[in-house]
């Protein structure tokens, strides 16, 4: 409600009195529909949860106990110790197969992600040359999967060789190794970077669909031409709209953070305050948008249309929320910073996993704010007090 | 029979075109958003930024640097040279990733044999740090190979070699790309029929035509067919799109993807009419369009495989028609399946359609309020 308050005081001095109530009316009006029809409420308060809950476990990138076909055509005890490597690893779910021709055929269908394949001269080459080749064939149709299988099975195969090395006394020098450090997601869960993401994909949502309908609605049912008649101004109308929806869209964001951290235990190492203003800078530009389709649209028809068409997808595809813009093409990139929630990913990421950054969170907040006005400002000047 | 199908069908589109907007909303942005998302939806990397930390004086760091600024992968923004200088860097996202080159790195590498490089990561994006750790390792991994040849150490005693079927160059864009025809397959379908039966509610024409001749098997086909050529039609535009703009290959058959196509449509028809004939207004119309829509698209493995799911998350894939229809374009476009191999994916699509038609027929007649 503290948007209201601070509301007040920008509607004048002269009649502030009446203003107030007439915006108490209207405030009160878009409630008791609200309540008629649930599907606000549910809009709200239900959808974000399980929105949320689905998606957060649903989405995820982390490839866990990938089926690989394991060919050996002349198994030894130097076969044996390779495919153990792959044996005790949560990423591997060995699947032993007699021959090349039932592996394809198990590749084919999709039974297994990859093929293991030793040849018959595995262990020979290995005393010969020192050096035996093992072929991995991967499906590559999903080159992410795939991408992430190839270097699971490089971990392996380097695995692999130390415990060789070390069985024959001989300890393994590898010229340059690399120690890595992850910073912010050290175990690098799909799920920390996801979740914080879907909270702006799930506002999105929210923001449009509760707004997307009401002015249209109105006019649609000729009681627009009702509040016509009447002494509020179209400024009134527009903000009696926004209060109610914003604090619906509050109540929803506060469920969805408390799913995130209480459920998901993502941590929150930034400000809950920084969170929460940014949030409901990003809720007024959804809310805006929103009422900017119904009142362009003008039927709701057309209005639920556009809103299907310009919230969802946008959002999930281009706020970077699951995939990096930085690896976008540079008009797609121009493109991205029309969709606010790019700006509210990026904070929340930085504010759930990394903390108060300040050069994240003022730029990407500033253009929450412009986007905020401009939708708003568009919604207005779209709107006027008169019959077509 | 037909001639009064044909008359509603008739009617359907004139609702549906006559309003210039609603027209626009149909055509246009789908077109758009194919070409947008296209290029948008990739996992693959390219111009990592990355900065240099190198307190090596020796020649190997700086050997092992030139490997970095060499790749097609990375893009060097910075050289620091203070610790302090690392963290504003990663925190702000200036670049993913720091490779930190350690005062002894030459000499331990002269005189043990072995060195380490530390190389830290932002993981705030998850898949793209470990996407991006993939590519140090093989640059590491080519530096060590070339590293061992000339000092004479011995060779490890395997050697992987990795080809991947279907996709050989392992492109992100083969894998969405099809799946962007699904995607906006079923939200063009959506839109044609999630609000319409809401809306003839809304408007009480839906009693003027339940109490014309018309049986709900001609309102349900009637409000079926003008969805279902409008989805053929995008459908078909959409996958010459993919093949002709985005060079996506198409092994399979035709036939085999238009059974795909078609079935997918009729279950979605379904799953629209039957949201559509649930609501008592627009408003609830827009919102069951949306309980669908959303999960149908995250649940389908467009994104995110669903071998990656939770157990009882891939049970609830099970009654998602687009999970099908994602096999079944990836199949044919990629791997060319054989039609036969994709019949497990043709039945439930045909009964999830069935079933949703067969209620929303019934929900013709039973819901009134």
């Amino acid at each position: 409600m503290k948007r209201q308050e601070g509301s007040k005081g920008t509607l004048g001095e002269p009649s502030r009195g009446g203003r107030l109530m007439r915006l108490r009316g209207l405030v009160r009006k878009e409630f008791l529909q609200i309540l008629r029809d649930p599907s606000s409420i549910a809009i709200a308060f239900v959808m974000p949860v399980v929105l949320l809950l689905l998606f957060g476990y649903g989405l995820s990138l982390d490839a866990e106990h990938v089926p690989l076909a394991v060919v050996v055509e002349e198994p030894s005890a130097e076969t044996a110790s390779f495919i153990g490597s792959f044996q005790h690893s949560r990423y591997f779910e060995p699947v032993p197969l007699s021959n090349m021709r039932q592996a394809e055929q198990a590749l084919r269908e999709h039974r297994v992600k990859g093929i293991i394949y030793l040849r018959e001269n595995f262990a020979h080459q290995r005393r010969s040359i020192g050096a035996a080749p093992v072929q991995i064939l991967l499906n590559g149709v999903d080159a992410n999967t795939a991408r992430l299988v190839q270097g699971y099975v490089n971990g392996a195969w380097e695995k692999w060789l130390e415990l060789e090395a070390r069985s024959n006394g001989v300890p393994l020098t590898i010229p340059v190794q690399v120690s890595e450090r992850v910073w912010f997601n050290s175990e690098l869960r799909s799920q920390d970077y996801l979740v914080p993401g879907l909270i702006a994909v799930i506002m999105t949502l929210i923001g449009a669909l509760l707004t997307a309908m009401v002015m249209a609605r109105e006019w649609e049912r000729g009681t627009m031409e009702a509040l016509l008649v009447t002494p509020v101004a179209i400024q009134e109308v527009l903000l009696g709209k926004l209060v109610p929806y914003f604090v619906l869209g509050m109540g929803g964001l506060i469920l969805s953070v408390g799913t995130a951290v209480g459920l998901f235990a993502i941590p929150l190492r930034g400000s809950v305050v920084v969170l929460f203003a940014a949030s409901s800078l990003f809720l007024l530009a959804a809310l805006g948008m929103g009422l900017l389709i119904s009142i362009v649209a003008k039927n709701q028809f057309v209005a639920g249309q556009i809103a299907i068409i310009v919230t969802f997808l946008p959002a999930f595809i281009l706020s970077g929320f699951i995939f990096d813009i930085g690896s976008m093409p540079w008009p797609i990139q121009m493109i991205t910073h029309l969709i606010p929630a790019r700006y509210l990913v990026a904070i929340l990421q930085t504010v759930f996993l990394a903390g108060n950054v300040p050069s994240v969170i003022w730029p990407n907040g500033a253009a929450l704010l412009l986007m905020a006005i401009l939708f708003l400002s568009l919604g207005r000047w779209k709107s006027h007090k008169r019959l077509e | 029979m037909w001639q009064r199908v044909a008359a509603l069908i008739v009617k359907e589109f004139l609702a549906l075109l006559k309003d210039p907007k609603s027209r626009f909303v149909i055509v246009i942005p789908p077109m758009i958003q194919l070409l947008v998302f296209g290029y948008a939806a990739t996992f693959d990397l390219n111009d990592i930024p990355y900065a240099v930390y190198n307190e090596d004086p020796g020649a190997e760091g700086r050997e092992l640097l030139a490997g970095f600024r060499l790749s097609p992968h990375f893009r060097e923004i910075a050289h620091l040279s203070h610790d302090a200088d690392i963290a504003p860097l990663i925190d702000k996202r200036e670049v993913l990733l720091v490779v930190h080159i350690g005062p002894r790195f030459s000499r331990d590498l002269a005189t043990a044999q072995s060195a380490s490089v530390q190389v830290i990561v932002d993981g705030r994006n998850s898949n793209t740090a470990l996407l991006a750790l993939g590519y140090v390792r093989s640059i590491v991994h080519r530096f060590n190979d070339q590293w061992a040849a000339r000092h004479g150490q011995p060779k490890p005693p395997a050697q992987l070699e990795m080809r991947a079927w279907f996709n050989p160059n392992l492109e992100s864009r083969w894998f969405i790309v099809p799946g962007i025809v699904a995607l906006l397959t079923l939200v063009v379908t959506m839109l044609v029929t999630a609000l319409s039966v809401a809306r003839e509610r809304e408007q009480g024409t839906f009693d003027q035509l339940l109490v014309t001749p018309f049986r709900p098997a001609e309102i349900l086909l009637g409000k079926a067919l003008p969805g279902f050529i409008i989805g053929i039609g995008e459908a078909t535009v959409i996958v010459l799109l993919a093949i002709f703009w985005f060079k996506v290959p198409l092994w399979g058959s035709l036939l085999t993807l238009y059974t795909g196509i078609t079935l997918f449509l009729v279950s979605a028809i379904g799953v629209g009419l039957m949201i559509s004939s649930l609501a008592v207004t627009q408003q609830q119309g827009l919102l069951g369009a949306f309980f669908f829509l959303v999960p149908a698209i995250i649940l389908s493995g467009f994104a995110t495989p669903i071998a990656n799911m939770p157990s009882f998350i891939q049970k609830i894939t099970l009654v998602n028609p687009m999970r099908y229809f994602m096999e079944i374009l990836r199949g044919v476009f990629l791997e060319g399946m054989p039609f036969l191999m994709l019949v497990d994916q043709f039945w439930p699509m045909a009964v999830i359609g069935g079933v949703n038609l067969t209620l929303a027929g019934w929900l013709f007649r039973r819901r009134l309020y």
